[in-house]
């Protein structure tokens, strides 16, 4: 089996398993961060020490630094929470069609409770971003909230988040920014205009079931909680704290970061080899993303004259996406890539190769063979 | 130290881990992929879900993983018959008493317990909606009879959910047979990972998503799957389900035999509920003089962990609002101690509780309470 659906989920780095083994061994810490006895602080010093270092890692305050599932719940945070709060601050949002489902789906649910979104359509060959511009032209004093993802999971490409957030923060409003597949791949700050910001541990190397919302206190952006009860994280996100899954994560993502610019120099150069192979194999194949100005974990082809599904079942070995994980169990073609101009059986027909720190340049080798043959072998069967 | 908080958190059993760790290692992929690394972690995840309906009597695909009993307890009490009114017990986890406003309070008697004729006059004449009723409680262990509640919320034309938090593996669950519509499970609890739990929602009950994004677990929760926690959830299920009779009989005798030598050693202690039907692992008890917030300090000091109720409210000077709506007089609610025992707790722990216990308070001779203990 050879793993390139690192956007979907990535294997576990070793300093997060060995965060694991040392909770599950039988002395290993373990008690709840909430209780008060001596176990119960302990295991609050180490979630606090851990806020800590996620938040040096942005640039951020510990204090902004939430723990959550996920990045699907971050996002739903930042944006229902967002919009239950800021209720009688005004009803207007800015986002791009191309963002995650998990910014996608909320959007769409307060649109239809009579919210005014505003959509933005990414320009024709912008792979799927939004720019400054796209984002000024539809700011208006009624806007509470814009969201721009820092990376887009199909193509990779980057959204200029700095200079989104400038534009926001003038008229402003609070930025919320899905960063799930940017941190540790691109640089990643929380810059100012930036209200909100989600992440996730498992597209790092770190666990499943873990992420964290950086929520900006000063100037405050309002949330109101999604989930209440124990109190936990300020009274903003109640449930017990997943203390093993935390340290782990924060173990991954410190280990992501520190050698983000050997590893992703090392992704840069595999990708464009490995483009460089299925472009010189395989005739009219498209490239939907640019070589700069994306993450180089990502690289997503369109490979026209093949039917997508015919394809994929000729991978067998060969793990990856036709798009986001989320909605591949789903037979919809993405709007990432309609937009693009891609008719629905091209934009069927496109592959997502996403990389990661397991990664080794002869599995690849070996993909990149399996899918150039698995093209000629359809493209054959389609000559009368 | 000697960890007798197992209701707050319990540590992970070595089983649960032992199921984990391929997925930590060379199993990995997004149980939402179609590919093949995809397709193993959805037969994992699908061999989770059936270990745990076993236990809780449910069918495989009523279980929905969430993030914990946290997320299950809020998504239910907001999602469930949505606009209609809801009724809540006055000794529920905050989880519940805090999902959503204008809840409508159902009172226990002085036992902790909600009879069904109790819960049938609080309900007359109101209008039908949502019910919420704990199946265990978490601080005094206090069961409610979850089948005969449903049976007069089903009456009055509501349905029921139920918080089993701390009900999974202690004591039999039978959500087919019970006639609730939904029911809140937690993993860390009973000795699974953390970050990890389910709500149980009975086949065509209608209910509106908490969290929106992508089309996982039926499009009814979002969010990628958990693998190798829903694994070691359902790892930790299954054992239970072979062993958790056993061990819920050796954790009641060692529960009982605390309680009969407090009681006998320490004049004027309190059990609270102790006339109830309880969870065989749970004592919240009291002594008299005795803040709980000093004498928790003083057993810590000891390498004892124990709580004064909740975890998430501990720290706090306000007695547990169980015990208030119990009726416990204020006075006797500030001194609650919280013992919870679980699949790590020795005999000698106990033993070594009384001793510090009675150390502590003086109440007698730490030889004594051996003696007892012994007998």
């Amino acid at each position: 089996m050879i793993y390139l659906d690192h956007a979907a989920t990535t294997p576990l780095r070793p300093e997060a398993r060995a965060v694991l083994a040392e909770f599950a061994a039988a002395d290993g810490p373990f008690a709840n961060p909430a209780s008060q006895h001596a176990a119960g602080r302990a295991m609050a010093r180490r979630i606090e020490e851990a806020r800590e270092r996620l938040a040096a890692l942005l640039g951020a305050e510990p204090a902004d630094i939430l723990w959550t599932s996920g990045a699907t719940e971050a996002n739903n945070l930042a944006i229902l929470g967002r919009a239950r709060f800021a209720a009688s601050l005004g009803r207007g949002l800015v986002v791009p069609r191309t963002e995650h489902k998990a910014v996608i789906d909320p959007v769409r649910h307060l649109a239809g409770q009579g919210r005014q979104v505003q959509w933005l359509d990414p320009a024709h060959g912008a792979y799927g971003i939004c720019t400054a511009d796209d984002f000024a032209a539809r700011l208006t004093g009624e806007t509470i909230l814009a969201c721009a993802m820092a990376v887009n999971n199909e193509t990779g490409q980057c959204q200029d988040v700095a200079a989104i957030a400038g534009v926001c923060a003038e008229h402003g409003v609070p930025l919320h920014v899905d960063a799930a597949q940017a941190l540790g791949k691109v640089p990643l700050t929380v810059d100012p205009g930036v209200g909100s910001m989600s992440l996730s541990a498992h597209k790092l190397g770190g666990p499943t079931g873990i992420g964290a919302l950086y929520l900006r206190s000063r100037p405050r952006v309002g949330v109101e909680p999604l989930q209440f009860g124990g109190g936990q994280e300020r009274g903003l996100r109640s449930g017990t704290l997943a203390s093993m899954n935390i340290l782990a994560f924060v173990a991954a993502a410190e280990a992501a970061c520190a050698e983000r610019e050997t590893a992703m120099a090392r992704l840069a150069s595999l990708r464009e080899a490995t483009w460089q192979r299925l472009t010189g194999g395989i005739a009219g194949l498209i490239r939907n993303g640019t070589a700069t100005h994306s993450s180089p974990h990502i690289l997503n082809i369109s490979v026209p004259g093949v039917h997508g599904d015919a394809l994929r079942a000729l991978l067998g070995e060969v793990c990856l996406s036709s798009g986001s994980a989320c909605s591949s169990a789903q037979a919809e073609s993405s709007y990432v890539l309609r937009a693009l101009g891609h008719s629905d059986d091209l934009a069927n027909a496109s592959l997502r190769l996403s990389f990661g720190h397991s990664t080794d340049d002869a599995e690849v080798t070996r993909a990149v063979d399996i899918i150039i043959e698995a093209v000629r072998v359809l493209r054959e069967r389609a000559v009368p | 130290m000697i960890y007798l908080d197992h209701n707050a958190s319990s540590p992970l059993r070595p089983e649960a881990f032992l199921a984990m760790q391929p997925w930590m290692t060379a199993q990995h992929g997004n149980a939402q992929s179609v590919h093949r690394a995809g397709r193993l972690a959805r037969h994992a995840v699908d061999e989770a879900r059936a270990q745990i309906a076993a236990l809780a009597g449910c069918r495989p695909d009523e279980v929905i993983f969430t993030s914990g009993a946290t997320e299950a307890d809020n998504w239910a009490l907001r999602g469930l018959r949505s606009g209609a009114p809801r009724y809540v017990g006055a000794a529920e986890h905050d989880a519940v008493l805090q999902a959503v406003p204008g809840l409508r309070l159902i009172r226990p008697d002085a036992n902790g317990v909600i009879s069904p004729a109790a819960l049938a006059q609080q309900l007359e004449d109101q209008p039908p909606g949502l019910v919420s009723l704990m199946w265990a409680n978490n601080e005094t262990g206090v069961c409610n009879d979850i089948t005969a509640l449903a049976a007069v919320v089903s009456e009055h034309g509501s349905v029921l959910h139920s918080d089993a938090a701390q009900a999974l593996g202690r004591v039999p669950l039978d959500f087919a047979g019970s006639g609730c519509v939904a029911l809140s499970l937690s993993a860390h609890k009973l000795g699974g990972p953390l970050g990890v739990g389910a709500l149980i929602l009975r086949e065509g009950t209608a209910i509106e998503p908490l969290l929106r994004g992508g089309q996982h677990e039926g499009r009814r929760h979002a969010g990628t799957l958990n693998v190798p926690g829903i694994v070691g959830f359902g790892a930790a299920c299954a054992q239970l389900a072979a062993t958790g009779a056993a061990e819920a009989r050796r954790l009641g005798q060692m529960r009982d035999q605390f309680e009969r030598a407090l009681l006998a050693q320490c004049p004027g202690a309190q059990v609270f509920g102790q006339q109830a039907l309880r969870l065989p692992n749970t004592s919240f008890f009291a002594v008299p003089g005795w803040h709980s917030e000093a004498l928790l300090m003083a057993l810590d000091r000891d390498g004892l962990a124990l709580a004064s109720g909740s975890a998430c409210h501990s720290g706090s000077d306000v007695p547990s609002h169980v015990l208030r709506a119990m009726e416990v007089p204020m006075q006797t609610a500030l001194g609650a101690v919280r013992l919870s025992l679980g699949h790590t707790t020795q005999e000698g722990d106990v033993a070594a509780l009384l001793a510090a216990l009675l150390s502590i308070t003086g109440g007698g001779g730490a030889g004594r309470f051996a003696g007892v203990m012994g007998g």
